[in-house]
């Protein structure tokens, strides 16, 4: 369904035509609204008796002509919110692969208490995680922000894994069994390789939300990006600057995001190129990293019903 | 634990709150989510693209960062909404983009022989789509979008941080008065959130095990 030409007929000359106008007024109409946004952002307030200056005026930006105020957005800002998420990232790692083994263990005693203990942390608020880290175990902000984004992580990229490693077919086990590998050789050697290599786009894309969530501690007062920005140097520099604070962040932000999503993007691609031989020719669909892990789900599902417990 | 069973009512008018966060701001999302999804499959080329765009840039903007406009930058840019309709706001702004892409990817997850083959035995357009793409579509639909409102179920303790009374809002005080039992406090707290996403969370495995076609 990726191209929706099938839907319908080609369109002849008086479609083509409606659909071009339709397509040169919702510009008009999209650039309208950007320009109405921007007259009245950049129009002067009276506010008290005062007359403010608009938002787009020099004044409102003039702090960021400032080296000083740069090196301290990046050197305290960028810096404490790439430190958190890089670590909290290699943690979140580590402990999924460890949950997605213990998830996939053949004694039960092991497998449904992990199946539980995931299911209790996808389950909660990173927020709350945050708090219940900075208050019961008294760590500091840093380690509140960075434990629980880690936990929090590890608990999905176990589940993705674990969906990885059920999706295999199941010839890959039986081969390396009898080769005469041992149950933990066959798992480590010849199935975790091939489920992590699968599942890496999705990884990477929960490394993207990762980076986002770091944000959460503004709230719980660790002084990454946004509180840096919105918290002290608002506060330092006074209300005016809040709203070029606000999209000077923003900016930042979208930067950063927007890169590790264009090489989660990548990554899937390359891996789809590697593994799907043929396939669909011609405008493939981008991939979707959440459809992915369904699809993995679905059919691990599927070969459980179809065969009993290995 | 027993100050969870003395501070029971705070708790459920947090919970209260955040359930009428959940449900306002998720049907909010849906609508606006749908829209964008239109707008992506849609025959005008502008329309893609500025669906596009909006997708990938609140996609990649943090839920505290679009909070923080709409309870602080937006009244200094003088709104007056109630803290609670901000937050509702700009939470359904947040999750509008994961919606619109779980409805894009259901509609894109149905084969392309499908549509063919109604087009072929010469149903059209609209026939096509309601008969044969929109029920498959939907069943492939319902578990990503549970999923994302799972997600908002636990997105909806970051309006904590902003002047909302929720659940987040009430365990971080009951924590602050009861320093003894910090522990039970924020258990009693998960509890209630576990108590929507488990569910729903079943629900979604339940429904995909009943409803992905096999191919």
């Amino acid at each position: 369904m990726s191209n929706a030409s099938v839907l319908f007929d080609a369109p002849g000359p008086r479609a083509r035509t409606l659909s071009r106008v339709l397509s040169i007024v919702t510009a008009l109409l999209v650039a309208g609204g950007l320009l109405w946004m921007f007259l009245v952002l950049n129009a002067p307030k009276e506010s008290g008796g005062i007359t403010l200056p608009g938002m787009f005026d020099e004044s409102r930006w003039d702090i960021f002509t400032d080296p000083e105020l740069w090196s301290f957005i990046i050197g305290q800002g960028v810096a404490n919110t790439l430190r958190a998420a890089a670590v909290a990232a290699v943690l979140a790692i580590i402990l999924g692969i460890i949950l997605s083994l213990m998830r996939s263990a053949r004694s039960p005693w092991i497998r449904i208490p992990t199946a539980v203990l995931i299911e209790f942390f996808r389950g909660m608020p990173v927020l709350l995680m945050m708090l219940f880290i900075l208050l019961v175990f008294s760590t500091g902000d840093y380690w509140a922000v960075v434990g629980a984004l880690a936990i929090y992580n590890g608990a999905l990229i176990g589940e993705a894994l674990r969906a990885g490693l059920a999706a295999l077919p199941r010839g890959q086990r039986e081969a390396a069994l009898s080769l005469g590998m041992r149950h933990l050789q066959s798992k480590m050697l010849v199935e975790f390789p091939q489920a992590f290599r699968q599942m890496l786009p999705i990884i990477v894309a929960q490394l993207v939300v990762l980076l986002k969530d770091t944000s959460l501690g503004f709230i719980v007062g660790y002084p990454e990006l946004l509180r840096t920005t919105m918290n002290n140097l608002s506060s330092f520099y006074g209300n005016r600057y809040l709203f070029p604070l606000w999209v000077v962040t923003f900016l930042i932000y979208l930067a950063m995001n927007l890169s590790l999503s264009w090489f989660a993007r990548w990554l899937a691609r390359r891996g789809d190129r590697r593994y799907r031989t043929g396939g669909k020719a011609g405008g493939a669909p981008e991939p979707d990293p959440n459809q992915g892990l369904l699809m993995a789900e679905a059919s691990a599902e599927a070969r459980q019903a179809e065969a009993p417990p290995r | 634990m027993d100050v969870v069973i003395d501070n029971l009512p705070r708790y459920l008018e947090g919970f209260g709150m955040t359930i009428l966060l959940l449900i306002v701001s998720g049907l909010a999302a849906l609508v606006i989510g749908t829209v964008v999804a239109a707008m992506r499959i849609s025959p005008v080329a502008t329309l893609r693209t500025v669906a596009a765009f909006y997708t990938e840039i609140v996609r990649n903007t943090p839920l505290t960062l679009v909070l923080i406009f709409t309870a602080l930058v937006l009244p200094y840019l003088g709104s007056r909404l109630p803290y609670v309709i901000a937050a509702m706001i700009g939470l359904a702004v947040y999750t509008s983009p994961f919606v619109a892409e779980a409805l894009r990817s259901g509609i894109n997850g149905v084969p392309v022989g499908q549509a063919e083959a109604a087009r072929s035995v010469g149903l059209g357009f609209r026939q096509t789509v309601s008969l044969i793409i929109f029920p498959q579509a939907f069943r492939m639909t319902i578990p990503p979008l549970i999923n994302v409102f799972i997600a908002l179920t636990k997105n909806t303790s970051v309006a904590g941080g902003f002047f909302v009374v929720e659940l987040f809002t009430v365990g971080k005080e009951l924590a602050n008065a009861n320093g003894q039992a910090v522990i039970a406090v924020l258990l009693g707290v998960a509890t209630f959130y576990l108590l929507i996403t488990v569910p729903l969370g079943l629900l979604a495995v339940q429904l995909e095990r009943k409803w992905v076609v096999q191919r």
